[in-house]
């Protein structure tokens, strides 16, 4: 990888440079298997890159860094992602 | 070698063009409008090769310099008044980005008041955005500095965006001499533009991250000390032009006839031109008054000026007002001379507005001066007040 020696804010990539923005999230997406049709619009559209397309266009949620933003949720055509609240109001 | 009879907009833009920008992102505003109507000629005529864009407001125009100069290639655009306001924000992004992005902005009033005239708070009011700006005094500077503004701006030492500032119509609007080098001299001054940083496909970096306190201070101290080392360079951009060129308008400051002056006058864009006329009538009736032309604001030529005070009392005169202080070239001067010198210095606030400063009233303001008959600070001819 180049680097620049200039003296403003460039960052150079690196997996969870900001730590575990996972922690961040308050709605949750939960991702129902048996409805997915592989279409992989959540995987397009995620800004975050957290969800995982696998190989055989099944695809997985990292929790790790997932915010929580619900694009995915918000362009899945079967309403195969539903979000959910972190933590249950008291 | 070519004679250009033509506006300092028209000049501004034959600059422009003959420096190879890649993009031009234009949005028209009085007085700046004929300037980017040049260019787009040029797009016409097949002389400028660029992308010219069309853009919806200065914010974007500035927004496109940015995007463009951080994917690695050399930019321009030019504005006025409101339009540089409204790029406030973009100006410090600019800036704090390292990007080379030069601009003219044509010195005219801010309203309201609806006004087109010339008058200087609009780029005064822009001095701490990192930019490194110049005032020009005729067409033939502008063309020169447009130039060097490039060799300036993308040396490594710099990174620096910076700023022509030339006033509304006394020069944007009137036809002057100049002399147009060929393409190749000026091919040959201004090599190709080689970014220091850019955005790039097959080497991802993220740009304007967050950035920690201690990180951040020491960009800023970066940004210092690159605009001490422009200070270092335009005297020698300015050498080297007169070698090269055969024309000179003065490094940080143009010095005119101060040698064995007692009273030095210090002034900035079409004023620092008039002055000399007012200089040479003084100088007959023997009073040894000189004029240092302010060509860089920024970075801010306090070591000059504390030889000129160490040698005279100072003269200036502000066509901008920094409301509830007094002139910016006022202020600033006094501050280069603070505990090293004990030269007298007078203010005068003249041509807010785009009123009319002829050099008769430059003499009657040094004269008045050489009395001692003024206020610390003095709104010159003022009416009605």
């Amino acid at each position: 990888m180049k680097k620049y020696n200039v003296a403003t804010t460039i960052s150079y990539p690196k997996k969870g440079a900001m730590g575990k923005t996972g922690s961040w999230r308050i709605f949750k997406p939960i991702l129902d298997k048996a409805k997915c049709v592989k279409c992989l619009r959540c995987w397009i559209y995620c800004p975050e890159g957290t969800v995982i397309r696998n190989k055989d266009d099944t695809v997985d949620i990292d929790y790790d860094y997932c915010k929580g933003c619900g694009i995915c949720a918000n362009v899945c055509k079967v309403k195969a992602i539903t979000m959910e609240r972190e933590a249950k109001k008291k | 070698m070519t004679i250009m009879i033509d506006t300092g907009n028209y000049i501004a833009a034959k600059a422009a063009v003959m420096a190879r920008p890649a993009v031009v992102p234009a949005y028209p505003i009085t007085p700046q409008t004929t300037l980017v109507e040049g260019i787009a000629n040029y797009v016409k005529s097949g002389e400028f090769k660029g992308e010219y864009i069309c853009v919806e407001s200065e914010h974007s125009a500035m927004c496109a310099c940015i995007g463009a100069s951080a994917a690695g290639v050399r930019t321009f655009t030019g504005t006025s008044s409101h339009g540089l306001l409204l790029m406030h924000e973009m100006l410090h992004w600019a800036a704090l980005a390292r990007l080379p992005v030069v601009m003219c902005n044509i010195n005219r009033v801010i309203g309201p008041g609806w006004n087109i005239w010339p008058d200087e708070n609009d780029s005064i009011s822009q001095r701490d955005t990192g930019w490194i700006q110049f005032y020009c005094s005729s067409n033939q500077e502008i063309f020169d500095t447009v130039i060097q503004a490039f060799k300036l701006a993308e040396n490594e030492k710099v990174l620096l965006p910076v700023m022509i500032n030339y006033n509304a119509f006394i020069l944007s609007h009137t036809s002057m001499p100049a002399e147009i080098p060929e393409q190749k001299e000026i091919d040959d001054y201004l090599q190709k533009y080689k970014p220091k940083w850019k955005l790039d496909v097959n080497n991802p970096i993220t740009f304007g991250n967050i950035i920690l306190p201690a990180a951040y201070e020491k960009i800023r101290k970066d940004m210092q000390n690159s605009s001490e080392n422009a200070k270092k360079l335009i005297p020698e951009i300015a050498k080297e032009w007169k070698e090269k060129f055969g024309r000179y308008h003065g490094g940080l400051i143009e010095k005119y006839r101060c040698d064995g002056a007692e009273y030095i006058l210090l002034a900035m864009g079409a004023i620092g031109a008039e002055s000399k006329v007012a200089i040479d009538n003084l100088r007959k009736n023997g009073l040894k008054v000189g004029l240092a032309r302010v060509r860089a604001f920024r970075p801010f030529p306090k070591e000059e000026i504390l030889k000129l005070g160490k040698q005279a009392d100072l003269i200036v005169i502000d066509r901008n007002i920094s409301v509830g202080s007094e002139g910016a070239l006022f202020s600033e001067v006094k501050a280069a001379l603070y505990g090293k010198s004990d030269a007298k210095v007078y203010g005068f606030i003249a041509g807010l507005g785009g009123k009319d400063v002829p050099y008769t009233d430059i003499e009657i303001i040094c004269k008045k001066s050489i009395n001692g008959r003024v206020k610390e600070c003095e709104w010159y001819n003022l009416e009605g007040v």
